[in-house]
């Protein structure tokens, strides 16, 4: 390694560092006009008086005062719920608002500091690292010592790294109060993209495309010379930092909902929930258009693309998660499962979150056209859960935090419903397909071991036959690393797409039927 | 045929032997069928070897089909070392006692490295490579040591040089020809690799053969004394200079055996019931004209096992490959072969050759001289369509009807780059023939349709 890779990894450590360490800073104290403030209307009164004990107090930790908080907070709320006053309990959760404001100290007086000394440095030490990586070497596979890395596979590093995202992914989640310093490091950015202070999410997307453009530059370098690899990196780039991270802010900016225009539902499982409709519908002209350009996606643009190119147009182009999991995921694509035990978990899984999905919101219109005489409650129950089992806990802790452990499509693969829904159009209607070049194939399992999505690509390869795969996203990384170039990511014709009686080219003896 | 009790006995579980199982098992549920093999229990791609010496795969990846495969589909596998065959009692010996009946018996014994006698070969440090235990040793071989000799610029040697560099010991590559592999290819392919071996920092010494192999006190190597006399300091020799079939513990068995197991086009060999197929296997007569007696790749094993599978169940053919066809990787660079490209001129034939201005791609189309038909192709960082070449060399295209198709015989990744205009430049250029190529049209290119 060079010195200055060296230099980088130390910074990027450091950063790391300290952004893990920044929520153990500053002083928190709670004012009445804090809750005043935060609190809506209908709650003020019970929360002012509930909340008395706190005020002019300073703690000296934010564990302090959350855990004070959820004290006051959550003896009230099980009063009530003892006596089962249901309708006078607080649902809502203040205590991400309220911890926030009541925040002092070094991180609220300086964030651009502290964001420098944590993110900013993270990305520089991180590209000190990649911008030298292979420099002076020639075009081609870079995979030597993969296997050997405890990064790359299941190592002591890689369980560290895993618990690090999981823990990460837990806390922003279920416990966003204890992340309040490090939203108020980007709450000057927030203001001025959107001109409103940061939550917990913009923090999120932040770091989110960050790790989506530095990790694509080290796409960039690991497959330099490969241009469908260059291509397809600077495509997911370009959205997650344009469509995912920037419009929507700006949207915001003109007062508009929050839409990110290239997520499509069910992957964007709230898209037909009463808010996002009214949100929509109430906001003039634009607002029609994310209803009907959304639809229209949904209605058309899923199969006419997928027709045409497979569903990698969507899953390693243009999508936010696959632009993750195939940047910073790329290090990992090879942990994932390819057993055929492994395929059969994952038809159910995927097939099922998608049925749910589809339920869901279908009973959600239903509900919203009957003005919620009916399945109100019931909608809302099918909302919670689904947004903490997949929307959060499938997408989030595993979808990520399990890169390390599982390869970087576990939610892909296992969870998306929209990549279900593309995944039907793409094995039973579509001109996409994995072309097996004759009978070169020499069973390496290169194509197999490299192949994110878990599918035993020799199998196919071995037998001449082509890859048609409900779950290939196209990633085209087991063309590339095929030693013997026996794959063609193609879209072509129909005819003789899908071959269940290949012939291997090259015996003239007979023709086998594998 | 299918009678019940039939017991077929494989030895080694390569690609000969486990690809004959399959495809009994495929058209007859009912033989007993059993696949011993010294090496290991379950198959696996030798070919992939060297990926697991660099850190691309793990063993496990290797292995083509899951463990439960071969139970569920009824093949019995042992791991033993077959030591002697009766064949007049039908019984296979291993492990100095146990014996194992057989009705009929397929030979996949494959092939072993070379030796030649070197002085000095049998110190602790030198090796070749071809079993899993062989890349155990070199594992244990090449812990710690700071410089490494390979000797044979073949495929197999360029391999160990590669697996080598990957570890970042630096490699002195001894080859005896006057260019790498020019033994095969032709000049200007030979150099193209030549110089990217130089490019990855290994040390490429041609015309340099080994003459000796010395040792520290302990046996193990310290350095080699070319034929030069040259001596190069190293802890590691790699043995690369080919291999022989795997045969030496049949002979004087009463099988006829010349430098691999006799058989004839349909496998038999001069024993009742007994075949054998893959790199064992010596053809008494070569099956064609521009074939070997003996072709020691993983494509003809696999065709052989096929054939032989399909005549042990049903009616008999003669085994008669198509087109030949290869492909390799040296370092970086792919290498594809499809039909006759010899390494020298010869007559009846000549050849036209492209090469990009980067010395990373080109291009070779060998084609008969009076009838200008293609008869052969030759391809180095270019990946090629199998099936375009296939049909073009069989029905015997001439040499402009598959330049005028160059596009569609193109099987590199999308959005990289096309070599076909430069490739129609240089025919232009040299003969004055104008090719053109009918362009798709941009709607058809968008779609990406094949046309
Ligand atoms: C490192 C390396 C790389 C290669 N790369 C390529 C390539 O890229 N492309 C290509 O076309 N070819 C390649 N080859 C050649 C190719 O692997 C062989 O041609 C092919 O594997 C031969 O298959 P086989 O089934 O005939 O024999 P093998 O694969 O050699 O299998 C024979 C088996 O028989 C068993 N056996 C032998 N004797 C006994 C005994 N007495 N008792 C029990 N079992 C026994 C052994 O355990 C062995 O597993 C490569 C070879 C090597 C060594
Ligand atoms: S990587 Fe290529 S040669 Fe290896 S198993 Fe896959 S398709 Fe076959
Ligand atoms: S089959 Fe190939 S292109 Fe498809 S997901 Fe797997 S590695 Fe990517």
């Amino acid at each position: 390694m060079k010195k200055i890779q060296i230099l980088g990894l130390i910074i990027f450590i450091l950063g790391l560092g300290i952004f893990s360490f920044i929520p153990f800073l500053g002083t928190y104290q709670l004012e009445q006009e804090i809750v005043q403030e935060k609190v809506k209307q209908e709650h003020q009164e019970q929360l002012l008086r509930v909340l008395k004990p706190m005020y002019g107090v300073e703690y000296e930790s934010n564990f302090a005062f959350v855990s004070d908080f959820n004290q006051y907070f959550n003896e009230y709320n099980d009063e009530l719920k003892a006596n089962e006053e249901w309708d006078r309990v607080i649902w809502d959760n203040y205590a991400f608002d309220l911890t926030k404001a009541s925040s002092h100290g070094a991180v609220k007086e300086n964030p651009y500091f502290f964001l420098s000394i944590s993110i900013f440095a993270g990305v520089i030490g991180a590209l000190l690292y990649i911008l030298p990586l292979y420099r002076g070497e020639t075009e081609g596979i870079k995979n030597d010592g993969i296997y050997f890395s405890s990064m790359k596979s299941r190592g002591l590093l890689g369980i560290i790294t895993g618990t690090w995202l999981i823990a990460f992914y837990i806390i922003l989640y279920w416990f966003p109060e204890y992340l309040t310093n490090m939203v108020l490091m980007v709450d000057p950015l927030s203001i001025l993209l959107s001109g409103n202070p940061a939550s917990q999410w913009f923090l999120y997307g932040f770091i989110y495309t960050l790790a989506i453009l530095v990790m694509g530059i080290r796409m960039f370098r690991k497959y330099k010379g490969n241009a469908y690899q260059t291509i397809r990196t600077a495509s997911v780039m370009f959205f997650q930092l344009a469509f995912a991270f920037l419009i929507p802010e700006i949207l915001v900016l003109l007062n508009m909902p929050w839409h990110d225009f290239k997520n499509i539902w069910p992957l964007d499982y709230s898209f037909f929930f009463d808010y996002r409709l009214e949100g929509m519908i109430s906001s003039g002209a634009l607002g029609m258009f994310m209803l009907v350009w959304g639809i229209i996606l949904i209605v058309l643009g899923v199969p006419i693309f997928t027709y045409f190119y497979g569903k990698r147009w969507y899953c390693s182009w243009v999508c936010g998660c696959g632009g993750l999991a195939e940047t910073l995921g790329d290090p990992y694509r090879q942990l994932s499962d390819k057993s055929l035990k492994a395929w059969k978990v994952e038809r159910y899984l995927v097939h099922g979150v998608l049925v749910f999905a589809v339920v869901m919101t279908a009973v959600t219109i239903v509900n919203y056209f009957m003005q919620f005489e009916l399945l109100g409650q019931a909608t809302d129950q099918l909302h919670s859960i689904y947004g903490f089992a997949i929307g959060s806990a499938f997408a989030g802790v595993i979808g990520t935090g399990f890169y390390p452990f599982m390869g970087n499509r576990v939610w892909c693969r296992f969870g998306c419903p929209l990549a279900a829904y593309l995944g039907i159009v793409q094995r039973f209607k579509s001109r996409f397909r994995i072309t097996t070049n004759g009978g070169q194939c020499i069973s390496c399992g290169n194509c197999s071991t490299y192949c994110e999505m878990g599918i035993d690509v020799r199998w196919y390869a071995q037998r001449g036959q082509n890859i048609v795969r409900a779950s290939c996203v196209g990633c085209g990384v087991c063309s590339a690393v095929c030693p013997r170039g026996v794959l063609k990511l193609e879209n072509a014709d129909e005819e003789g797409r899908i071959n269940t009686n290949p012939i291997l080219i090259g015996n003239k003896s007979i023709t086998v039927k594998s | 045929m299918n009678d019940k009790n039939r017991k077929i006995v494989i030895i080694g579980n390569g690609i000969a032997g486990i690809t004959c199982a399959r495809n009994i098992r495929k058209n007859d549920s009912k033989t007993e069928i059993l696949v011993i093999s010294g090496e290991s229990k379950y198959f696996f791609s030798r070919t992939a070897l060297m990926y697991i010496y660099m850190g691309h795969m793990k063993y496990e990846h290797t292995k083509p089909y899951e463990d439960w495969f071969w139970e569920k589909n009824n093949i019995s596998l042992k791991k033993a070392w077959v030591e002697l065959i009766n064949f007049q009692k039908k019984e296979i010996l291993h492990d100095s006692s146990e014996k194992i009946e057989y009705d009929i018996l397929v030979l996949a014994t494959g092939s072993k490295p070379n030796k030649y006698d070197w002085p000095g070969q049998d110190f602790k440090g030198v090796q070749g490579l071809y079993s899993k235990q062989d890349l155990e040793e070199m594992e244990r071989n090449t812990q710690d040591i700071n410089h490494a000799v390979v000797v044979g610029g073949g495929l197999i040697g360029i391999e160990m040089a590669e697996m080598l560099v990957s570890r970042k010991i630096p490699v002195t590559f001894l080859v005896r020809e006057k260019n790498f592999w020019d033994n095969v290819l032709p000049q200007d392919e030979a150099k193209l690799i030549g110089k990217h071996i130089l490019e990855h920092h290994i040390d490429l010494r041609l015309e340099t053969e080994l003459k000796e192999i010395l040792a520290d006190e302990n046996g193990t190597v310290n350095s080699i004394i070319t034929n030069k006399g040259e001596k190069i300091h190293c802890q590691f020799v790699g043995l690369a200079v080919g291999v022989s079939p795997n045969v030496n513990f049949l002979r004087d068995s009463g099988l006829e055996i010349n430098r691999g197991v006799l058989v004839d086009h349909y496998f038999q060999t001069n024993q009742t019931d007994v075949y054998a197929i893959g790199d064992c296997a010596e053809f008494k007569q070569a099956p064609s004209k521009d074939r070997k007696n003996i072709e020691q790749v993983w494509y003809t094993g696999r065709m052989h096992g096929e054939t032989l599978a399909n005549n042990l169940v049903s009616s008999p053919v003669a085994y008669q490959p198509g087109v030949w066809f290869n492909s390799a990787k040296f370092l970086d660079i792919e290498y594809q072969t499809y039909g006759i490209v010899p390494n020298q001129s010869i007559d009846e034939l000549d050849s036209f050759y492209w090469e990009h201005q980067t010395g990373k791609n080109c291009i070779r189309l060998v084609y008969d001289k009076s009838s200008g038909k293609l008869v052969g192709v030759n391809s180095l960082g270019w990946r090629l369509r199998h099936e375009f070449f296939d049909l073009a060399i069989q029905e015997g295209w001439k040499l402009e009807e598959v330049l005028r198709q160059l596009p569609k015989a193109d099987f590199n990744a999308e959005f990289f780059k096309k070599h076909y205009h430069q490739v129609l430049e240089k025919y232009e250029a040299e003969t004055g023939q104008k090719i053109v190529v009918s362009k798709p049209s941009f709607l058809k290119r968008l779609i990406g349709s094949r046309s």
